[in-house]
């Protein structure tokens, strides 16, 4: 009964049009075939069905709401896994390439490449921090966050003296090198350890 | 009298189950028919019959002849299937193409010569061992096939989620109008998977020529053998490049990684358009392409507010330029979805492999319960004839 009040409100005041097309915009039905394609597929392969396209095979995102939503939605994935799906969360944060980005919802829309450094996730007092390697982030403007990783794991699970060793291994190569390939690969193994360690003592 | 009726009639029954003759076509030319007589009477066909004088000489056709002529060889080689083909110019018939004076053999006639009657039980039993020899073979491909396939379906449904961020954000674009295609097809390296290769070649075929056209240029890039063999024919000129042997290995991203970057190098495109079999269930593959723009596509559909004039509301951190993080963005959303359409082609072909191997052993089966009954049914009725045959022998003596 209170629920329906501020729409029968709105109404009764002669408002109810931007309700109504609000409510009709609300779920567009997304094209899940490119009708274009399939036209173009009919003519030259009138025998055989059009192959499906990746589209169609995804749940529509939701349309950008018009106030902000108090959660973020945060997709996090790896080639081997999706670490989290559709999770509503408080806030992440990012290691993009130009520092550290945290996201609230409501984020301006933003695709950032990411560097070795932690992501961590915040949903309520709880925050799960994980080391990514490098990667992607985008950040939509319908409070949906994706971030795509090649490698992650939680940070609890790296051994620190193991992390020293690497830090001291890749150092010593590094100013040994000769060739530039040497070089940048042992520079790679020096940030991606420096990382790590900043990432444990941090 | 009557042992010799029986044995006679049954010679007939078991002649008449199973004769097969190998005769010519009547429609080939005769120049062609010449051709196959002198290959079959080279290769080991008894031709003596049909010389000048011989009982198979009239009627004095080539025909005639060379219908002799492939039906010795092909009694000879045991009445192998393929051994009765000669390049399409002969079939198998089973009336008896004999004339009068003309006795054209057969493989009873051959092999059991009048008294010898256990013979052909032995030919249907190397028969069933060999069927069930390849039963045992069909087996264990499906077994094999099965378990592959529960390690690699957990990875495909794991790597699902790689893609879709990608899609997401850049959408789906199968009708992008480019100068330059690049044709990916995935395929498998082996073989006795169902239809899924030709599926990919054909879906791949058709979208050639949805992309080509005048001022245009599409060229394949072909992953797997099988691929490989059936473009090779008609497509020669538009294959960029080939790769072979990528299941090798269980598939990792890092070896995808380098798959995709190794195309990225060697290939100019405007647009890559990855084909391959979606997994949906152990019977059920969905034919699928992929699309994936080049940073400079991307950059100018987004500008001229094209299909992806959403991309221009984002703001883009990271990188010199927008155009750097673009190439970068490209090259990585290859990788991912190469790595995920790769995996998912794997677990179709060991799918499609399960379902072929199982429809065939249980074909094997049915064959081996049919020469089964045949087998049985030889061995009782000679049974039954040696009981005749002691019985009647035994009532001529005593009365």
């Amino acid at each position: 009964m209170y629920r329906q009040a501020s729409r029968l409100l709105v109404r009764a005041l002669g408002g109810g049009r931007p309700v109504g097309r609000a409510f009709s915009t609300d779920a567009p039905v997304a094209p899940v075939e490119d009708s274009a394609f399939v036209e173009a597929w009919k003519k030259v392969a009138p025998n055989l069905d059009p192959p499906k396209t990746p589209l169609s095979f995804m749940k529509p995102r939701p349309p950008t709401p018009s106030s902000i939503p108090s959660k973020l939605t945060v997709n996090f994935v790896l080639p081997y896994q999706s670490e989290i799906s559709n999770k509503e969360v408080d806030m992440v944060i990012v290691p993009a390439t130009t520092g550290q980005m945290g996201v609230l919802p409501g984020h301006v829309a933003t695709i950032a490449e990411l560097k070795p450094g932690v992501l961590s996730v915040h949903d309520g007092n709880e925050v799960t921090k994980y080391f990514v390697s490098s990667g992607f982030a985008f950040i939509h403007a319908n409070s949906i966050a994706d971030v795509v990783a090649v490698e992650a794991v939680p940070v609890d699970h790296i051994d620190p003296s193991l992390v020293q060793k690497g830090l001291a291994d890749f150092t010593q190569k590094l100013s040994s090198a000769t060739t530039e390939l040497e070089k940048a690969e042992a520079q790679i193994g020096v940030d991606v350890h420096s990382a790590l360690n900043a990432a444990l003592t941090g | 009298m009557a042992t010799a009726l029986v044995v006679v009639l049954m010679v007939a029954v078991i002649g008449g189950s199973d004769a097969a003759w190998c005769v010519c076509k009547s429609d080939k030319s005769s120049s062609t028919l010449q051709k196959t007589l002198d290959y079959a009477c080279g290769a080991g066909a008894d031709c003596n019959p049909i010389l000048r004088n011989g009982a198979c000489y009239n009627p004095d056709t080539v025909l005639a002849h060379c219908s002799y002529a492939v039906n010795s060889y092909y009694q000879r080689k045991g009445q192998a299937q393929q051994a009765c083909d000669f390049s399409g110019t002969a079939t198998l018939t089973s009336t008896d193409p004999s004339t009068s004076g003309c006795t054209y053999p057969t493989s009873n006639r051959d092999l059991s010569p009048l008294g010898t009657r256990s013979i052909s039980t032995q030919v249907v039993r190397n028969r069933m061992k060999s069927v069930k020899n390849i039963q045992k073979i069909t087996k264990a491909m499906k077994m094999v096939a099965a378990s592959k396939l529960r390690a690699v379906q957990s990875k495909t449904e794991n790597s699902r989620g790689l893609w879709q961020p990608f899609t997401a954000l850049l959408g789906d674009t199968p009708s992008v109008d480019v100068k330059k295609n690049v044709i990916v097809t995935i395929t498998s390296d082996k073989g006795l998977c169902g239809g899924i290769n030709s599926t990919s070649v054909k879906i791949s075929k058709s979208l050639y020529k949805l992309t080509s056209g005048p001022e245009k240029e599409t060229k394949y890039v072909l992953l797997g053998e099988k691929g490989k063999v059936q473009m090779v024919r008609d497509s020669k000129n538009s294959i960029e490049m080939t790769i072979t042997e990528v299941q090798k290995n269980p598939i990792n991203y890092t070896q995808v990684s380098v798959l995709a970057d190794d195309i990225l190098k060697n290939v100019e495109y405007d647009a890559l358009r990855i084909i391959f079999n979606k997994f949906h269930s152990v019977v059920s593959f969905i034919p699928t392409v992929s699309t994936i723009l080049s940073p400079e596509v991307v950059e100018r559909e987004s500008e001229s507010g094209g299909k992806l004039s959403d991309l221009d509301s984002y703001e883009i951190e990271g990188g010199e330029t927008k155009a750097e993080v673009l190439q970068n963005l490209s090259e990585f959303q290859f990788s991912c979805v190469l790595y995920n359409a790769v995996l998912e082609n794997a677990c179709s072909e060991l799918g499609a492999r399960m379902s072929a191997m199982d429809s065939s052993s249980r074909n094997a089966g049915e064959m081996l319960d049919r020469l089964t009954l045949t087998y049985n049914r030889t061995r009782q009725a000679s049974i039954t004839t040696e009981l005749i045959e002691i019985i009647s022998g035994a009532s001529a003596l005593t009365g």
